[in-house]
């Protein structure tokens, strides 16, 4: 048994496909943007921070995109995987696991020791060493100095450009591909990153909003103090703030009727964008075990029931009592959360009880624990407190454990080890609730072309969401899975041309079969008829 | 209980298993002597590629056996007895069937070729010959160059999968153009130079004269049957067709020619012993299809069927209407119903040929010029729909029909260029000056 079934751990390369010299020449440019970033952090002090910074973020996109351009233009379009299996850092070996090292501990430093950057260590709270450097950015866009959130929204910005741009080329014959990739670098980019800035610039007052950044991925946009400078605000903050509430009631469900939740996880959003981009490398790497997506169903779902309960326990605490105050009390607000998922629950449980099967008992499970907690947090309910601990709490629970740990040191530091989405697969409260809505009530589904499919296992290799697509398309049938972020690699790497992506009517979606188009119609229907 | 005894664990072995077990409660044993568990042959490819480890290839996790009752034994069947219903072993294990199922796939061919046995000559078959690759040509110092004889499917993928490591291919191929027993000329010359794109050295007309072995039996060079020259190389493909894998029942009573011989039931002459897959050989053929398939789709549908009638059901082997598919490097192709190439097609046969100027996309559309009655369609670079196309040839459609409709059969991704109104443009066009 050959075939490097297991990974050599040398540092020298064990198989034949080298990096040509003008790609040597590439990693050594973005390596020389990466040091400058190094010395910084290590407080060196640039005399001209504006040039040594754009020198730096230069050289990195530089060394980037002459890679890429080196690695795909010489060759013909198509498919361009060879080795991903071989390189030691997109197969777990020991370049994959230093990198994933770096990238775990620079998550943590960022989360938790941000004084390591040099936020405000200097002179009168001036900051020094890799946050000092990126100040000249940061007084350029919002006219203030920069934070570690400011360092790491750029850094993330330019690993999405420059890895979309590799990206769109690796992908140079594939239009869906290209387009959903210029959607994520535009939404990055601009929303993200530049218009939050901007809005800051025009308005100081109002909170960071990155409004494609919805509830409950944004966990705490309807804290106290947000909710507060929105409705101080005026016209503009009360428009964000009714955004806010919509996208999550209005907007994402219409969308997600209509094309599935790819519109978001694959197109929209700032974690789907840099999977797709810089994640691409380590899309394989998810696991496509049962056990996996048993884990998994359960991990999204507990996460999701706790950011539902925490955000609700937020903002229970700072309503009042009093109803000639305001309109909206703890009382009225926790009946209309309990009346609202009770509805959300009969209505499944009427129109798609079939369709859930044995998933019904887990439904139901997670239904009565959030409806018993709403109970319970009316009984022991304070002005600060719930279930006998301090809502802050919680919410600081909830941001360190899911919003810290999880989606960042693991969801991206893992990476290389746990593929791109470990994050959007296991934790990710919205993908839960998007991909609820995309099992039940949406168009969207990848097709499986007749009886063509050779089992090859290409799909379900590059699920980045770890879902055994073969399972699907080797029984004919369609992929209808709440999972599925709608990134089109799949249908890409299938050599048979066996599934696409498209929305349709709801009507034979799921479409199980036993024997597959092709064979003795008279047993087709024998067979498939139940 | 009764005990069906498969041999064989590919895709005609495996799909009968498991559909024995949806239907009943039998006791169901699968003999490999290749692998330990069911893995897709024709992503071989994809392991010397590097875009997927041999476990991918797998479609069931390990567990999956087990659970659903399905015994899996790994031996070299060397003798079946009718009579005692046994398998003897290589090893002198025996095994009892109260039911047998010869599912053994192919081999690769060799035409008697002066040394076609030395080291670092293979066929790209097996899971077997996949790791005498790996050890033959793991890289572009160990292989200076390799030599593939034999212009099909395995052919070109060998092809690829050279290329993959930069290891230098000559490609000898005895036809005049790729493929063309099979394909159209003008899909089979677009497919030369699509491989000659890729710096293959593709030698059409070409034949093999013999191999040249080196001081230690390994493959040193070889020399052209046509011109005598002499190419260095350091592995020798085989890919010239596949034959039946039935070497261990030769000396049974079980009747083969080619394969083994069955009825349309998949039945032997022998009660109670079975065959399907690429190894099966009807003997009449299927309409238009050839007595021995050996094609995956064929093999499913085979043990699909056959499962039915080894639960009581006994009924024919009816394969609907004919599909295959495969990829050109590059290039996808999908077949659905009837193209012949101009050296197999009947006179009555015409087509409709149409390729995109990049010269990555073509179809070509079968009729009856007499009828006009749509007979079948061959497409490089578009993906089609499979159940359109089907309903189409049931519907008995006149070639105008299925060119004006031709968008409700396209498969590409979304965003993607539509070309029919460019084929239908062409199409009329053609009639105009026909």
């Amino acid at each position: 048994m050959s075939n490097k079934l297991n990974h050599s751990m040398s540092l020298a390369k064990p198989d034949a496909l080298d990096i040509t010299t003008k790609q040597k020449i590439a990693l050594i440019i973005g390596i020389a943007g990466l040091f400058i970033l190094t010395l910084a952090l290590l407080n060196t002090d640039f005399p001209n921070k504006g040039l040594f910074l754009s020198l730096s973020l230069g050289l990195i996109s530089i060394g980037t995109i002459v890679y890429s351009r080196e690695a795909y233009l010489t060759k013909q379009e198509g498919i361009k995987n060879d080795g991903q299996w071989f390189k030691s850092i997109s197969s777990r070996g020991l370049w994959g696991w230093i990198l994933g090292i770096i990238l775990t501990g620079f998550y943590i430093v960022l989360y938790f020791f941000e004084e390591l950057l040099g936020l405000g260590q200097g002179v009168d709270g001036a900051n020094t060493g890799l946050i000092s450097l990126f100040d000249p950015l940061s007084q350029l866009l919002s006219g203030r100095p920069a934070s570690q959130w400011f360092v790491y929204g750029t850094l993330y910005t330019i690993a999405i450009l420059a890895f979309g741009y590799k990206f769109i080329l690796k992908y140079r014959h594939n239009k869906y591909q290209q387009l959903r990739t210029v959607s994520v670098m535009f939404f990055q980019l601009g929303f993200a990153f530049l218009i939050p800035e901007f809005m800051y610039s025009m308005n100081s007052s109002l909170p960071y909003y990155d409004l494609k950044n919805m509830w409950p991925l944004n966990y705490y946009n309807f804290e106290q103090y947000r909710v507060d400078s929105f409705i101080n605000n005026g016209n503009i903050g009360m428009a964000l703030l009714i955004f806010g509430v919509l996208s999550i009631f209005v907007i994402s469900p219409f969308l997600t009727y209509k094309y599935g939740k790819r519109w978001y996880c694959s197109w929209v959003c700032g974690c789907g964008g840099l999977a797709e981009t810089a994640g691409d490398s380590f899309r394989h790497l998810s696991s496509k075990k049962m056990s996996a997506w048993k884990l998994e169903r359960w991990l999204i779902h507990t996460v999701l029931v706790f950011s539902v309960v925490m955000t609700t326990a937020v903002i229970y605490t700072y309503l009042g009592y009093d109803p000639d105050k305001y309109w909206l009390t703890r009382e009225v607000f926790l009946i209309s959360i309990g009346v609202f998922l009770t509805i959300v629950f009969a209505v499944i449980m009427i129109f798609k009880r079939q369709e859930l099967g044995k998933d019904a008992k887990y439904g139901a499970i997670g239904y009565f624990v959030v409806i018993a907690l709403l109970v319970a947090m009316h009984f022991t309910g304070t002005t600060d407190q719930v279930f006998f601990v301090k809502a802050g709490a919680l919410k600081s629970a909830y941001g360190f454990y899911i919003g810290s740990i999880f989606s960042g040191v693991i969801g991206t530091g893992f990476y290389p080890i746990l593929g791109s989405r470990a994050w959007c697969r296991f934790g990710c409260p919205m993908a839960g609730i998007l991909g609820f809505q995309q099992r039940m009530f949406s168009k969207f589904r990848i097709t499986t072309n007749g009886g063509q499919c050779i089992s090859c296992g290409n799909c379900s290799n590059s699920c980045e969401m770890g879902i055994d697509v073969r399972h699907y398309a080797q029984k004919g049938e369609n992929i209808v899975r709440s999972s599925c972020v709608g990134c089109g690699i799949c249908s890409a790497v299938c050599p048979r041309g066996v599934l696409k992506l498209e929305n349709d009517t709801m009507k034979g979606r799921i479409n199980p079969t036993e024997v597959l188009l092709g064979n003795d119609v008279d047993l087709m229907e024998l067979v498939n008829q139940k | 209980m009764e005990h069906i005894v498969i041999i064989g664990n590919g895709i005609s072995g495996v799909t009968t298993a498991r559909h024995i077990r949806k239907l009943s409660d039998k006791r169901i044993t699968i003999v490999s002597a290749e692998t330990d568990y069911f893995f897709s042959r024709t992503a071989l490819m994809y392991i010397y590629m590097g875009h997927m480890k041999f476990e991918h290839t797998q479609p069931y996790e390990n567990w999956f056996w087990e659970k659903n009752r399905i015994e899996l034994k790994k031996g070299y069947v060397k003798t079946v007895e009718t009579t005692s219903k046994t398998l003897h072993f290589a090893n002198g294990d025996t095994l009892q069937y109260d039911k047998l199922v010869i599912a053994t796939g192919s081999k690769p061919n060799k035409f008697g070729w002066p040394g076609q046995d030395l080291n670092g000559v293979m066929g790209m078959y097996h899971k077997q010959d996949l790791d005498n690759l790996e050890e033959h040509a793991p890289n572009n110092k160990v292989c200076k160059r390799a030599v593939i004889v034999g212009g099909g499917l395995i052919g070109i993928e060998l092809a690829e999968m050279l290329n993959s490591r930069s290891i230098p291919v000559t490609f000898l191929v005895r036809e005049d153009s790729f493929w063309n027993g099979v394909l159209p000329s003008g899909e089979s010359e677009m497919i030369n130079r699509h491989i000659k794109n890729h710096n293959i050295d593709l030698r059409l007309s070409t034949n093999l004269r013999e191999i040249k072995a080196d001081e230690n039996g390994k493959v040193k060079s070889v020399i052209i049957e046509e011109t005598g020259e002499e190419i260095e190389c350091n592995v020798v493909g085989l890919t010239a067709g596949v034959s039946p894998n039935i070497d261990f029942i030769k000396d049974s009573e079980i009747e083969t020619g080619r394969g083994v011989k069955v009825n349309r039931f998949l039945e032997t002459n022998i009660k109670d012993v079975y065959a399907i897959g690429d190894c099966a050989e009807q003997h009449e053929a299927i309409g238009n299809r050839r007595p021995i398939e050996a094609v995956w789709y064929t093999g499913r549908m085979m043990g699909e069927t056959l499962a039915q009638t080894l639960c009581g059901n006994r009924i024919e082997y009816k394969p609907g209407h004919w599909f295959n598919s495969a990829k050109f490097m590059d290039i996808e192709y999908q077949t659905y119903g009837w193209v012949f190439s101009e050296r197999s097609k009947q006179d009555t046969e015409a087509h409709f040929h149409w390729r995109h100027k990049d010269d990555t996309k073509c179809i070509t559309v079968a009729y009856n010029k007499d009828t006009n009655k749509f007979l079948g369609i061959n497409t490089f670079g578009i993906r089609m729909r499979h159940d359109v196309f089907d309903r189409w040839l049931t519907e008995e459609r006149d070639v105008d029909y299925v060119m004006n409709n031709l968008p409700e059969a396209n498969f590409d991704p979304e965003f993607y260029s539509h070309y029919e109104a460019e084929i239908l443009s062409a199409y009329n066009q053609k009639l105009q000056t026909a």
